[in-house]
């Protein structure tokens, strides 16, 4: 089934069963593997991308679910978001793995709330596991990154 | 690995033979192999560290893999500060599967026991020494002067009269250079990239755009993708299946049945995946179908009835007891424990008639060749292995398994095929970090000072497994770790190891066996400082034993005095930490101490424990001395991990087992520490030093363990030996 949407500014469309998840029609399909396979049940958030703006596990959005409508990815982040400049800045990953999705979580949260705290910061980001420990950098560069124009 | 454990010091230069674009390459041997020091023309030879092209192209060469730790950059470094050149002008590669690269600590080119920057301390210097030298002589000879009128810095070369050249100028006419064989290496007071503290990792820039390709990021021309559905019980194999309807799905192209499993081979991972959950297979449950945690926990209990081997002994300790005025005994259970990084297991193959080509985010690419020869009836010489990015490792990518399922599922349909196990596969199909019972005695004088101890462990063998070789006289060196260097002065003692196999794969997991015996050894030490009704910290530094370590069979560091290292830290995190300060009620403090991989670290956690035994980790205050740090901030972030890493394990790891399979299939089960839950504060401290570097990668895992167990003790009351220190575990100790 022909599924048109929205990626990273750019209108597509790809052939595919309308059940598949999106993380595999962004990975496969359109060979954009910035986006992660941590868990396939929205228990890891590695595979987090915005949805019109909103933080979505694409693991668990079905590609049906999708059409018309506007996905971004680590790839459509641009490379100079205040998120990722901040993760820059305070060498943030370690692995790496989770980070696409941390940092797409933490822009999410940034353009909802200008300025968390450490309360919204937990609350928003909780969802994402981070197993090489990288929390206290995660936390400190959205909070430099908040500080940014 | 003959050569595990073993401590080579002396490393000789290798000639890299097979000279191509005309450049220069330097790599090293194992001695006793190649004693003939001799240098080498070549930009494309994959036995280099360094590779000069004329081009002005320097490529440092990483054989270690990449998983976190921060090895693409603090090797690097390593090189580059002897090279004389700007690192972030360096191109980095992950070096092949090469007899240059083995791990002269670890006998293998493999990448564990926070060996990496300790094997390469000297030889990446000397081969950024080596190599600047003989580009310094070509130099030197081109000009008719005397390579001491000439210099170095920043990939060019100076000389009389103003004199100026690249390094890739001189590359070609280096390569004949006779290799030096005195090469004095810089003091650490001229060291300008060891140590930088504003230095930054040289891959955070790809993983932040999410450009770095970790193994499941592979694509290759003709690819297809595999699901697999392998045996629920641990050992279990297909005994029969039915295909009919995955095969009816759409995009399927083959459905095959390889060593541990069936495959659905199809155009994409997802129609792979579905048509894989169709799959109707009749399972052999295998010898441990009938197991079940208890019977396990059982049978670890009754073996422990056999008296072990003695892995280290002196006094007498039935004597020493007799004549204790106070005895304590207590048995500390720690559980199974899941490696589960963030990246399934996964793998890459394309297997043809006469070469395999295999991707992979591996920790040991050495085996590789030799075990995917194996499964495909191909010549080791014909396998070629690529090291991609690991997301995470923690041990798991030690074990090849995965790469020997994609090899033969590539084969079996003859075309690339990249395997990609689900989050329940990998989580079920994992090496366990071994489950322990450890029981301790210990008789104490009447000043409340150790006469006297006794510590027995009962727990599957790592290295039974694996490299059978290194486990003799009943004894596995990863088995013994973070107790075997005791580090108390205890007139009479007597440690032993009862080997137990529980029919549970038992796996190297970050910090391996520091993480059971110091976590018991130092929760144990924290028993008797109360029984003598001691200070905890004070208690440890007034019976340290200041002489040499006496690791017999662990030793990495054997023989370095650690005493006076871990007073300087345990007295320096009672300063930093406030120890003895007023805390609010259901708040305490807890200390540990422990050297591991010639890293030692003192530990003190703050910890507040509910009215229903939750615990929350406040702050942890760490003070590590891990010798020379090569790159600072990075060894920062291997400690802020580490502590994450243990305090996940502690508070809420534990594998189960029923019906002979693992029970926790995702991260719903199986709990991992979120942002929310990690410590609040982490207070991290290193001691100045410009001894040889210590490993950073996993001491702290362990550290962190015993200093919470610990502070739950200090803050409730109860003393939890059976981990993890869940709110049913404290609940239920005394």
């Amino acid at each position: 089934m022909k599924i048109s949407f929205n990626v990273n500014g750019k209108s597509t469309s790809v052939d595919v069963a309308p059940d598949t998840p999106l993380l595999w029609v962004l990975r496969d399909t359109l060979g954009m593997t910035g986006t992660k396979f941590g868990c396939g049940k929205a228990l890891c958030g590695a595979c987090t991308v915005h949805l019109n703006g909103q933080a979505v596990r694409s693991c668990q959005t079905a590609i049906g679910s999708v059409s018309g409508q506007k996905v971004t990815t680590i790839e459509g982040l641009g490379g100079n978001h205040k998120v990722q400049k901040a993760w820059i800045a305070l060498d943030v990953p370690q692995c790496g793995y989770c980070q696409p999705g941390q940092m797409m979580s933490a822009s999410a949260l940034l353009a909802s709330n200008k300025n968390p705290s450490d309360e919204d910061i937990d609350a928003f980001m909780s969802g994402n596991i981070c197993r090489c420990g990288t929390y206290p950098r995660i936390r400190a560069a959205i909070k430099q990154a908040a500080k940014m124009a | 690995m003959e050569n595990m454990i073993k401590n080579e010091t002396r490393r000789d230069f290798l000639k890299v033979s097979g000279s191509v674009a005309g450049g220069l390459a330097l790599g090293f041997y194992m001695p006793g192999r190649h004693n003939v020091a001799v240098a080498a023309e070549a930009t494309s030879s994959p036995n280099a560290w360094v590779k000069i092209g004329q081009d002005n192209t320097i490529t440092i060469m990483v054989a270690r893999s990449e998983m976190g730790q921060d090895v693409y950059t603090s090797m690097p470094i390593l090189v580059a500060e002897e090279l004389e050149v700007d690192l972030s002008k360096v191109k980095v590669e992950f070096a092949p599967p090469a007899e240059v690269y083995i791990n002269a600590l670890l006998g293998g080119q493999l990448t564990g026991g926070s060996t990496s920057v300790r094997d390469a301390w000297e030889k990446l210097r000397k081969a950024g020494a080596s190599a600047r030298m003989m580009l310094v002589t070509a130099a030197a000879n081109e000009w008719n002067v005397d390579a001491s009128q000439c210099k170095a810095s920043n990939g060019m070369i100076t000389g009389p009269g103003g004199k100026k050249v690249t390094y890739g100028h001189v590359a070609a006419k280096a390569a004949a250079v006779e290799v030096p064989k005195d090469v004095p290496l810089k003091p650490s007071s001229q060291f300008k990239v060891i140590g930088n503290a504003k230095q930054k990792r040289l891959d955070t820039e790809a993983k932040v755009k999410g450009q770095a390709q970790f193994g499941i990021d592979t694509r290759v021309p003709g690819m297809l993708y595999a699901a697999v559905a392998m045996a629920p019980m641990i050992g279990g194999k297909v005994a029969s299946f039915d295909d009919s309807r995955a095969k009816a799905m759409p995009g399927v192209k083959a459905v095959v049945q390889y060593s541990r499993g069936v495959a659905v081979v199809a155009d994409s991972y997802w129609q792979a995946k579905k048509a894989k959950d169709l799959l109707q297979i009749q399972w052999d449950g295998g010898p441990n179908a009938g197991n079940d945690s208890k019977s396990i926990w059982d049978g670890i209990r009754t073996a422990s009835e056999q008296p072990g081997a003695v892995f280290r002994e002196h006094g007498n300790v039935e004597a020493g007891m007799g004549q204790a005025a106070k005895k304590v005994e207590a048995a500390y259970q720690l559980p199974f424990l899941s490696h589960s990084p963030m990246e399934p297991m996964n793998t890459t193959a394309d297997v043809r008639a006469d070469k395999a080509i295999i991707i992979t985010p591996t920790q040991f690419q050495q085996l590789i060749p030799h075990v995917v020869g194996g499964a495909t009836g191909l010549k080791p010489e014909q396998v070629e292995v690529h090291t991609t990015f690991l997301g995470g490792g923690f041990g798991r990518r030690v074990e090849v398994d995965y790469a020997i399922d994609a090899a033969e599922i590539s084969k079996a349909v003859g075309a690339p095929v990249k395997m990609v196990w689900s989050r329940e596969d990998d989580m079920t199909h994992d090496s366990y970090r071994p489950a322990s019972l450890m029981k301790l005695s210990a008789g104490l004088d009447a000043s409340g000072k150790p006469v006297a101890i006794r510590f027995h462990s009962t727990s599957p063998s790592i290295s039974a497994r694996l490299f059978p070789s290194i486990v003799k006289d009943g004894i596995d060196p990863f088995a013994v770790e973070g107790i075997d260097n005791y580090p108390y002065d205890t007139p009479n003692m007597k440690l032993t190891y009862q080997m137990h196999d529980a029919g549970v794969t038992p796996g190297y997991w970050r910090g391996v066996s520091h993480n059971l015996n110091a976590v018991a050894l130092e929760c144990f030490i924290d028993e008797l400082a109360n029984a003598a009704g001691k200070d905890p910290i004070q208690y440890r530094i007034d019976m340290l034993d200041m002489g040499s370590t006496k690791h017999q069979w662990s030793g990495l560091s054997a023989g370095v005095p650690v005493g006076a290292r871990m007073k300087r830290a345990l007295e320096e995190v009672r300063a930093k930490s406030g120890w003895g300060k007023k805390l609010p009620e259901g708040h305490g403090m807890g200390v540990a101490v422990m050297e591991g991989y010639n890293t030692v670290i003192a530990m003190v956690a703050q910890v507040s424990v509910s009215a229903d035994y939750d615990v929350t980790v406040e702050k942890v205050t760490a003070v590590v001395d891990a010798g020379t740090l090569i790159h600072p901030d990075q060894a920062l972030a291997q400690m802020q991990g580490t502590i994450n890493f243990g305090q996940s394990a502690c508070m809420w790891g534990e594998i189960t087992i029923k019906n002979g399979g693992v029970e926790q299939t995702n991260f719903d089960m199986y709990r991992v520490a979120r942002m929310n839950e990690a410590p609040k504060v982490l207070d991290i401290h290193f001691i100045k030093s410009d001894s040889t570097p210590g490993g950073l990668g996993e001491p702290g895992t362990a550290v962190i363990q015993p200093a919470i167990g610990n502070a739950i003790f200090a803050a409730s009351g109860k003393r939890c030996r059976t981990l993890p220190f869940s709110p049913e575990n404290i609940k239920g100790s005394a």
